[in-house]
C-alpha cells in the first residue's frame, strides 16, 4: 500500500487524538496545514478503501466495568467456516482470528459486566459443542495502539 | 445532563465525517453540543477512554503479518519479561494471562507486527537475543485468517439500537 504523504501525515496525526471542539476539522486543518475539504475527503476515501475503520473512542472496558477476555478453541478443518459463523453471530465477539495452531481460533468477547463473559462462553461451548478456553488478561506489561505509517 | 449509556452508545460506531460531528451525537441523544464534548473530555481524563481518533486497519496499512507470541515463562520472571517485550516498537502487546494445563502451557502473550512473515520473525529473534529468552518455551502463532475485526459494542440494548438509527 503506498500511501500520499498527506495521507500518512493524517493518519500519523489523527490517531493521537481527534480535537475535542466544535469544529475539531477546522482545528485539524490549522494543526495539519491541509484545507478542511481536502482532509474530509481523503478520510472519506480511506474509510471507503478499508485503511481507516472509524473515528471514536477506545474504552477502557475493565475500567468502566465492562467484561472483556481473549478465549481460544481448537476446531476441526472441516468445520472451521461453520463454527466461525456461530462464533460471529453473538454480538459480544469483537474480533475474531484463525491462528495456526492446534488452538486455532482466537476471539476477544466484550460484554457490559465482567458476569456477561460466564455466561457468553457457556453459550458458545452450548452452540458448538466446542471446549473455550477462557484467557483474560491478568497483568499488561504494554499496550500500544497507534501506528507510525 | 448527559445519559452515560447512551452517549457510549452513540460513539461506539464512530463519529459522523461532518463539520460538527459533536452536535449531531447531541441531537441524538437529547444533549447539547458542549455537554456532549465535556463529557467525552472528563471520559478522557477519568482514563474511562483509552483514546479518542480513528482506528486503522493495521492490514491495510503494510503491516501484513503478525504473530501472537506464546510464552511458558517461570512465574518469578513473568513480569521482568512481560516489561522487557513491550520496549520494542514492533510489539504492540504484552499481557500475563492463565495457562490452562495441560492443554495450554502459556503465559505471556506478544503482539509483533511486521511487513511479512520473515520480517515477523526477524523481530522476535531480536527480541529473544535482547532480552535473553531463547530457554523458555514459545511458539509464534500467525494469523492467517480475520473474519471479524471491530471496535467491541459494549451496550447490547434498545438505546444502541436507537442510537444507531437516529
Amino acid at each position: 500500500m503506498i500511501l500520499h504523504s498527506l495521507d500518512r501525515k493524517i493518519i500519523n496525526h489523527l490517531q493521537g487524538g481527534f480535537p475535542l471542539t466544535e469544529n475539531p476539522w477546522d482545528e485539524l486543518s490549522r494543526q495539519l496545514d491541509i484545507p478542511v475539504d481536502e482532509m474530509i475527503c481523503r478520510v472519506e476515501r480511506m474509510t471507503s478503501e478499508g485503511i481507516l475503520s472509524r473515528f471514536g473512542p477506545i474504552y477502557n472496558a475493565e475500567k468502566m466495568g465492562g467484561g472483556l477476555t481473549l478465549a481460544a478453541m481448537k476446531v476441526a478443518t472441516e468445520r472451521f467456516d461453520e463454527m466461525t459463523d456461530i462464533v460471529n453471530s453473538f454480538d459480544e465477539v469483537a474480533h475474531n482470528y484463525a491462528r495456526d495452531h492446534e488452538l486455532n481460533m482466537w476471539f476477544v468477547i466484550a460484554t457490559e459486566t465482567p458476569e456477561q463473559i460466564t455466561q457468553v462462553i457457556s453459550k458458545i461451548e452450548k452452540k458448538t459443542g466446542l471446549k473455550v478456553f477462557n484467557m483474560p488478561k491478568q497483568e499488561e506489561y504494554f499496550l500500544e495502539l497507534k501506528f507510525e505509517v | 445532563m448527559i445519559n452515560e449509556r447512551q452517549l457510549i452508545a452513540a460513539l461506539q460506531h464512530g463519529l459522523p465525517l461532518v463539520s460538527h460531528p459533536y452536535a449531531v451525537i447531541a441531537e441524538q441523544i437529547g444533549s447539547t453540543e458542549n455537554e456532549v464534548i465535556d463529557y467525552i473530555r472528563l471520559m478522557k481524563e477519568k482514563g474511562d477512554i483509552k483514546r479518542f481518533g480513528i482506528v486503522v486497519h493495521h492490514r491495510q496499512l503494510g503491516y501484513k503479518a503478525n504473530a501472537m507470541v506464546v510464552w511458558d515463562i517461570p512465574d518469578d520472571r513473568v513480569d521482568e519479561l512481560g516489561e522487557c517485550f513491550g520496549q520494542f516498537d514492533f510489539v504492540t502487546l504484552s499481557y500475563r494471562r492463565p495457562r490452562h494445563l495441560p492443554d495450554w502451557p502459556y503465559n505471556l502473550f506478544c503482539m509483533i507486527h511486521g511487513k511479512d512473515r520473515d520480517d515477523v520473525l526477524k523481530n522476535l529473534d531480536l527480541m529473544v537475543q535482547h532480552c535473553n529468552v531463547a530457554a523458555f518455551r514459545h511458539e509464534p502463532l500467525f494469523s492467517n485468517r480475520c473474519f471479524k475485526q471491530r471496535g467491541a459494542i459494549y451496550i447490547h440494548s434498545q438505546d444502541d439500537k436507537q442510537a444507531s438509527k437516529a
